[in-house]
């Protein structure tokens, strides 16, 4: 590889302008885009989500859902060709050859019915004119590259047999056997968990700096960005707002917008603990067990059980925020679900107060529900979508027997007290957006005056300026109402900033429980600290930016 | 914060009026709206065609129709008037198709919906219960059914809604299997909502829409049903019936063809138009399924 090939552009898109068809929430998804990607190069597009980001990839692929989506202006030149103007054979050539593409979700983007070696070949059948054999060594040779375990039995495994990070190595190599010119990387990294993050992010680094690859890398994620950008361009509902070199937008960030979006983006080092040692207990969990046995069929073989919780103990007191952080798989969830006894657990005690939670009658759990209530994970799927927002806050009260209409003004309170506007009360959940729908499910939570809330994952499906509101309003009621809080989060961000004690969950067991500060200083146990290390754009720190602080 | 009240954007025109916006795009479906109300109108008026009794003999028998101002539509082999027997016999029809169907979905809703949200032995029970129905066809059991109670009108459509449970019961429990695990329905539960409240205000409301969509082919299938069961004469001889009709015209068929062929127009087209408004409503429910 030559140096002048290594500096000029590989991509260039220019005055790129892609309409969406009637009825979309706007006519452009993409207006004016100007970009370039040179040789050697990572670029990250960064937005939220509607930003077109994805489109604009798709376009560059020309793998645009005609004619509804189409490019109304602008041109794309790879190498200096222009794209549009060829013919969709001359576009297949291209496409898996000099620029490929990696997608968000490995177990959806390869064929569940082949086998994973059968799928890289398949690449080079396409074309190469390579005989069998030596196309088996290249698919050897690049499965070692992607630093898959043992290749040689990799290449004869299906792709639910592999794990997911194993899953999206595999869809790298496949991107990258032909070592083409150009990848466009469509968020390959959001579905895993951070440790293997961590490791795709490095594969791709490093073998984007041997091929001298260019990478178009979209992504919503600012510590990915710090992690992984030469440059970046930031996109705002199809408008490119700013672009420049990493560490330029990263720490002095020009425009508005980016100021506000790495304002969002939560600070890693905790704030200074509280003591709440005088506190009275809330809640105390001990020796919580929970196995998930397989369901025994008629003929079927009989399958492992698996111990999704196993001893965990630890205890919440008034006005406190415990986090529990793990990866997914931990057993954080059923925690969340055996605690508020969604689930029934298999062993331990959990104490509410005085009750006792895990044997307590149905009657009695009625009564105890009020004390402790749960924000759910996705906004959408946990309100029923044919109540109107009023009924929804509502229910909670009239199920205990509150009056209706009594009900319904304290719910219009509420909406206030979640910063909605009180003509919400009248819509239906599909008019809100992700953020409003989040605020409603926390509305609904504090409609019977728990002294608990279980928050599991509340933010993790929002666009992180929306993510960074909600969490400032759950810290906010937490300190009016003096709630404790139990936080189940993947994101240790996000627990940093809000929690007052964490604990680690690795494999259904808690291996590390301590204050936020000391856990993230000064963490003992090694998953801990490979969490730790694992972050994305752990060195950086968002810069504070004067009037954007708040 | 003022910038998320201003967020929230006008209402939206109503679920009723959106759905009726979706509904109209298929003019098929209008068409099956408009048959309809042909033989509703039918069914209102029939006092007027003939206040007394259809089954009363009009004039002399097999009159052919256009031929007489007393009986437009000619008469049968007992001189019965054809207009009032199908005037009349579109409320029978009507009334068959929509209160078996009433009966079906109703069954159908209770067992699915209750084998759908408990699961395990519950359901195992209902689900074999549902396949004994179901291996039995539905007219040997209609008939075996109406054999032992009896044809009166009554008792064919207990019957007919009898056979005619098992598809929206599979249908109802379908949708319960993949909403019950949904998180509104965990929020709920942590509400302390109990089991009855979870299944019909919580889930059944969101399990409905095919339901309805269904329901209109339970009609249709219910009113030929009942013509079916007429036409091998176990039909309830004291209504006016469209089946009766074809059942009684049968003899005559190669001489006066219309006796059979007035009714079976009017079968036709009831039949028709349940179907097209069915599919239209699957239509405007679910607008994804059609666009490509």
């Amino acid at each position: 590889m030559s140096k002048q090939q290594t500096t000029g552009p590989v991509l260039e898109i220019e005055g790129l302008r892609i309409a969406l068809p009637e009825g979309a929430d706007r006519p452009l998804a993409i207006d004016g885009l100007n970009l370039s990607v040179n040789a050697g190069e990572i670029v990250c597009l960064v937005g939220e989500s509607g930003s077109g980001k994805t489109l604009a990839a798709s376009a560059v692929m020309r793998l645009l859902p005609e004619p509804h989506v189409r490019v109304t202006a602008g041109t794309v030149r790879f190498e200096g060709q222009d794209l549009f103007q060829l013919s969709e054979k001359q576009m297949r050539a291209l496409r898996g050859s000099r620029m490929s593409m990696i997608f968000q979700e490995p177990m959806t983007a390869l064929n569940p019915q082949k086998r994973v070696g059968w799928q890289i070949d398949e690449v080079l059948r396409l074309h190469t004119n390579l005989s069998r054999k030596e196309r088996h060594a290249r698919v050897l040779d690049i499965l070692e590259q992607v630093r898959i375990p043992d290749p040689a039995s990799a290449v004869n495994a299906y792709p639910h047999q592999i794990s997911g990070g194993q899953r999206q190595r595999v869809m790298i190599a496949m991107a990258l056997v032909l070592q083409p010119k150009l990848i466009i990387a469509d968020e390959p990294t959001t579905a895993l968990d951070v440790t293997t993050q961590l490791q795709v992010l490095r594969l791709v680094r490093e073998l984007q700096a041997k091929f001298g690859t260019g990478v178009l890398f979209i992504t919503h994620d600012f510590g990915v960005v710090a992690e992984i950008a030469d440059r970046v361009a930031v996109l705002r509902q199809g408008e490119l707002v700013e672009q420049g070199p990493a560490s330029e937008v990263l720490n002095r960030p020009r425009h508005p917008y980016t100021q506000a979006l790495i304002a969002a983006v939560p600070d890693l080092r905790p704030p200074k603990p509280k003591d709440f040692s005088g506190a009275p207990e809330v809640l105390r969990v001990a020796n919580l067990k929970k196995t998930f046995k397989p369901k025994r069929s008629l003929f079927g073989r009989r399958r492992n059980a698996v111990v999704a919780v196993d001893d965990v103990s630890f205890e919440l007191r008034k006005g406190e925020t415990l986090g529990i952080v793990g990866e997914s798989g931990s057993g954080k969830t059923t925690v969340s679900r055996c605690v508020t006894r969604l689930l029934e657990a298999d062993g331990g005690s959990v104490r509410l107060g005085e009750s006792d939670v895990l044997n307590a009658s149905r009657r009695d759990l009625r009564a105890l529900r009020r004390d402790i209530q749960m924000v759910f994970q996705d906004p959408m799927a946990s309100l029923n979508p044919r109540k109107r927002v009023v009924d929804l806050i509502a229910q909670g009260p009239i199920v205990h027997g509150e009056d209706p209409e009594k009900a319904r003004a304290r719910a219009r309170e509420l909406l206030s007290l979640v910063e909605l506007s009180p003509a919400a009360a009248e819509r239906y959940p599909h008019e809100f957006s992700g953020g409003q729908r989040q605020r409603i499910g926390i509305a609904r939570a504090l409609a019977l005056n728990p002294k608990i809330i279980v928050a599991d994952e509340p933010v993790s499906a929002l666009d992180v300026s929306v993510q960074a509101q909600v969490l400032k309003l759950l810290a906010d009621l937490r300190d009016r109402l003096s709630l404790s809080l139990l936080f189940i989060t993947h994101d240790l961000r996000v627990a940093a900033q809000l929690c007052d004690r964490v604990a680690v969950m690795e494999k259904g067991k808690i291996v590390e429980i301590g204050p936020t500060a000391t856990v993230f200083s000064n963490p003992t146990h090694p998953y801990t600290r490979k969490l730790l290390a694992s972050i994305p754009g752990r060195n950086w720190t968002p810069p504070v930016l004067a009037g954007n602080a708040a | 914060m003022s910038l998320i009240e201003a967020k929230i954007e006008a209402a939206p025109p109503s679920a009723w009026s959106e759905l009726w916006r979706r509904y109209r795009r298929n003019r098929a479906a209008v068409l099956g709206l408009v048959l309809l109300g042909l033989v509703l109108a039918m069914a209102a008026t029939a006092g007027l065609v003939e206040p007394e009794d259809p089954l009363r003999r009009a004039g002399e028998p097999l009159i052919p129709p256009f031929t007489s101002w007393a009986t437009p539509l000619g008469t049968d082999q007992l001189g019965r008037d054809i207009l009032a027997g199908i005037f009349h016999g579109a409320r029978t029809s009507l009334l068959i198709g929509i209160v078996s169907t009433v009966i079906a979905v109703s069954i159908g809703i209770l067992v699915g919906s209750v084998s759908g949200y408990f699961g395990g032995w519950i359901d195992d029970t209902l689900m074999r219960i549902t396949e004994a129905f179901q291996t039995i066809p539905n007219f040997v059991l209609l008939l075996a059914l109406v054999a032992i109670m009896g044809s009166s009108l009554q008792n064919m459509i207990i019957a007919i809604g009898i056979v005619s449970w098992t598809a929206p019961a599979r249908l109802v429990r379908a949708e319960f299997l993949s909403l019950r695990g949904r998180e509104f329905v965990e929020a709920a539960r942590n509400l302390g909502v109990g089991d009855a409240g979870i299944i019909f205000r919580e889930i059944l409301p969101n399990a409905l829409p095919p339901v309805i969509v269904f329901a209109s082919v339970i009609m249709a299938i219910s009113i030929l049903l009942e013509s079916a069961l007429a036409f091998l004469g176990l039909g309830d001889p004291n209504y006016a019936s469209w089946g009766n009709m074809i059942g009684m015209g049968r003899s005559v068929l190669r001489t006066d063809f219309y006796c059979v062929a007035i009714p079976g127009i009017a079968i036709i087209v009831t039949v028709l138009a349940f179907s097209l408004i069915g599919e239209g409503l699957n239509e405007a429910v679910n607008p994804r399924q059609k666009k490509s």
